[in-house]
């Protein structure tokens, strides 16, 4: 199962939220040298990013964002013990979600 | 035609009148309002101009000292090459970064409805090529590109 993982940091008066999936984000265009068939494409394409429940940040992602996504973005008026929520969905219709209390 | 008899068409019908009637009451009402659907055109285009004008209607606007771009100008490992966009421009609507050498261009949009305009990923590059970053704000696109080379390419495997 894909693991998710989400984390604050205070960066210059502001909070960055960063999260980290792990998933394969296969692109499709990818042969297996033993098979030398074609390993259809598996990734993510929708990553919801919330703060205290309301959406503050929504990521479609192509193929070519890097296998295990990374991503951050920042917010200004998070405060210590907010709610930060991350969901994904990927082309297969699977799911993942992660959440944390904002700190520092 | 007469292979539908009469009964397997009637409980179809229903069937799909009682779908109909779901969907007209909102009961399949998408669980992420907010969110709009992944835009598979946008993804799927081959060029970057075809990509912004899926995602915004335009091609790629001119360059604006607005909008920085962070990454480096060599990448040893095409699979994995950071990418950090900021901007100093007020209410940012969304961020997208493009590769435009790679089959597919458009690498991410972003929609922010809290957060500041920054985005920062790790991404895939098949080769050498200029990278176009573009802004939304206030309606206006603000673009940002560089170019980044590539020892060793990221698609492909």
């Amino acid at each position: 199962m894909a693991l998710t993982k989400i984390k604050t940091r205070p960066a210059e008066g502001a909070t960055e939220i960063l999260v980290l999936v792990n998933h394969p984000m296969e692109t499709g265009q990818r042969v297996d040298p033993k098979t030398k068939e074609k390993i259809p494409a598996h990734f993510i394409q929708k990553l919801a990013i919330e703060l205290n429940g309301k959406v503050i940040a929504d990521v479609d992602m192509g193929v070519a964002i890097s296998k295990d996504p990374l991503v951050a973005v920042k917010v200004k008026d998070a405060k210590s013990g907010d709610k930060v929520k991350v969901s994904w969905s990927d082309n297969k219709g699977e799911k993942g979600d992660a959440e944390t209390d904002v700190t520092g | 035609m007469n292979s539908l008899d009469r009964r397997t068409f009637l409980k179809s019908a229903l069937a799909g009148g009682i779908v109909t009637l779901a969907a007209s009451a909102g009961l399949l009402k998408p669980t992420r309002v907010l969110a709009a659907a992944w835009p598979a055109n946008a993804f799927e285009a081959k060029t970057a101009d075809d990509a912004l004008k899926a995602l915004y209607g335009a091609a790629a606007p001119a360059t604006s000292p607005a909008v920085t771009l962070k990454a480096p100008f060599q990448a040893e490992n095409g699979a994995v090459v950071p990418i950090t966009v900021s901007t100093s421009l007020p209410k940012v609507e969304s961020i997208a970064i493009l590769v435009k050498e790679n089959p597919n261009p458009l690498v991410v949009k972003v929609a922010f409805t809290g957060a500041e305009g920054y985005f920062s990923a790790r991404m895939k590059m098949g080769k050498t090529s200029d990278v176009v970053v573009v802004a939304k704000s206030g309606g206006k696109l603000y673009a940002a590109s560089q170019q980044i080379k590539v020892t060793v390419g990221g698609c492909g495997g």
